[in-house]
């Protein structure tokens, strides 16, 4: 019997679970190293080296070297340690959300100040599907 | 006898923290997210709880993906608070009361609650963002007004436990409050949520009718509540909405009746909607 998840039909949306928990591991306790000053300092004064001490996979590490945010995630991030590498570039969480919405910071906080993103017609995939978004 | 006399459900956005810290919070983006807790602070100051017992989730600050218990209760004589990246939130170390927090381990256990006991441990924004919003402000080398029990409870990795779960946890610390033999009040803090989404491309979701019938509930039918499956809260109030589990913890713990004496509920703090509520059991 496999895993049933009823979670993967929510569009924009990446539910950590046990299994990403497992594949994003590495990646993740790389980011948590970052909430001290002194592995901020070691990450900053040079990041390849540093990362050689969390083996993650080829991909987590480009795109850790990139920035890529969403990739993070795809690739088994959890935002709430993904956010530590964005605070260390000087990234806070609502910018941080500005870039992976591609909205941007500006159009982002307007939204949030207007009342936020309505759940409709954002609850399903297939929503996202019938106007080419995902 | 000790008992629990109500329970309270507040957001813990680690910016409301930053808010106060920089001392920002009569900035008009704060404002009115403040104003909805000057009557809280109030009514905390006159309720005069002993002890906090403070549900509430860590954010890879205590417990990182190492080690990851679905409920962890401090046990420890004091918890600091956590360098979470931006140095530690200038606020006074919470003192536990550490005889009752052994003696509370020891009956969730025996009542078949496998809990997790935290002889050390620090403190996030999780747990000191309820406090700085219920007892207002407090330097560094202040004092929290009451003793603070902290439960954590894992939301981060899915699957959080059930609201089932959590309410029926609510009853059995209940009755380890009600076993525990001195004359104290205790008032029980759920936090976090209410709808937000941090994530991906769907972060910023707010869902304002979904969070206002979560607080209808709240009152009229608990029990009911409790058994909304994981799957309507990341679909309804975004993936870290899935927070509000650690509500019924505190709904678990209040009589089946209750009044609720207060609400307050604003857009935007950060990415969140802030949820607020103050429920007093009618029997106390």
């Amino acid at each position: 019997m496999s895993t049933k998840k009823d979670y993967e039909d929510i569009p924009g949306t990446f539910i950590f679970d046990a299994d990403r928990g497992r594949e994003g591991y590495q990646l993740n306790r790389f980011c948590i190293s970052l909430r001290l000053q002194k592995n901020r300092d070691e990450f900053n004064a040079g990041e390849e080296a540093y990362l050689d001490k969390y083996p993650m996979t080829a991909e987590q590490r480009e795109a850790v070297l990139k920035r890529e945010w969403n990739e993070m995630l795809a690739l088994g991030g959890n935002i709430y340690y993904t956010s530590k590498l964005a605070a260390n570039d000087g990234i806070n969480f609502q910018e941080l959300a500005g870039i992976m919405t591609g909205m941007g910071r500006e159009a982002y906080r307007k939204m949030m100040l207007e009342g936020g993103r309505s759940p409709e017609g954002n609850r399903y995939k297939h929503e996202w599907d019938e106007r080419g978004e995902n | 006898m000790a008992r629990i006399t109500a329970g309270v459900g507040c957001s813990h956005v680690p910016a409301i923290g930053v808010a106060m810290d920089t001392k920002n919070t009569q900035a008009p983006y704060w404002k009115p997210c403040f104003a909805g807790f000057e009557k809280s602070r109030k009514w905390m100051k006159e309720a005069n709880a002993d002890v906090i017992f403070l549900v509430y989730n860590d954010h890879c600050t205590a417990f990182d993906a190492s080690c990851i218990p679905t409920f962890a209760l401090g046990c420890a004589a004091e918890f600091h608070p956590a360098d979470e990246g931006w140095g530690p939130r200038p606020v006074p170390v919470v003192k536990n009361h550490q005889k009752m927090a052994s003696h509370i381990a020891q009956s969730l256990i025996l009542d078949e609650f496998d809990i997790t006991i935290m002889n050390e441990m620090e403190v996030d924004h999780g747990l000191t963002v309820p406090l700085s919003l219920m007892f207002g402000e407090h330097g560094v080398d202040d004092e929290w007004p009451a003793l603070v029990i902290p439960l954590c409870v894992n939301v981060v990795q899915y699957p959080a436990p059930t609201g089932n779960r959590c309410y029926n946890l609510g009853k059995a610390i209940r009755l380890a409050v009600e076993s525990y033999d001195e004359d104290l009040n205790v008032v029980i803090f759920g936090t976090g949520g209410m709808s937000h989404q941090l994530q991906y491309k769907r972060a910023g979701l707010i869902n304002s009718e979904w969070d206002a019938e979560f607080l209808d509930r709240l009152t009229s039918d608990p029990v009911g509540l409790s058994q909304m499956p994981h799957v309507e809260y990341l679909r309804e109030a975004g993936s870290e909405g899935v927070e509000m589990v650690m509500w019924h913890v505190m709904r678990g713990s209040l009589d089946d009746e209750v009044r609720e004496v207060h609400r307050h509920y604003h857009v935007p703090a950060s990415n969140t909607a802030v949820g607020h509520i103050i429920l007093e059991n009618k029997s106390s």
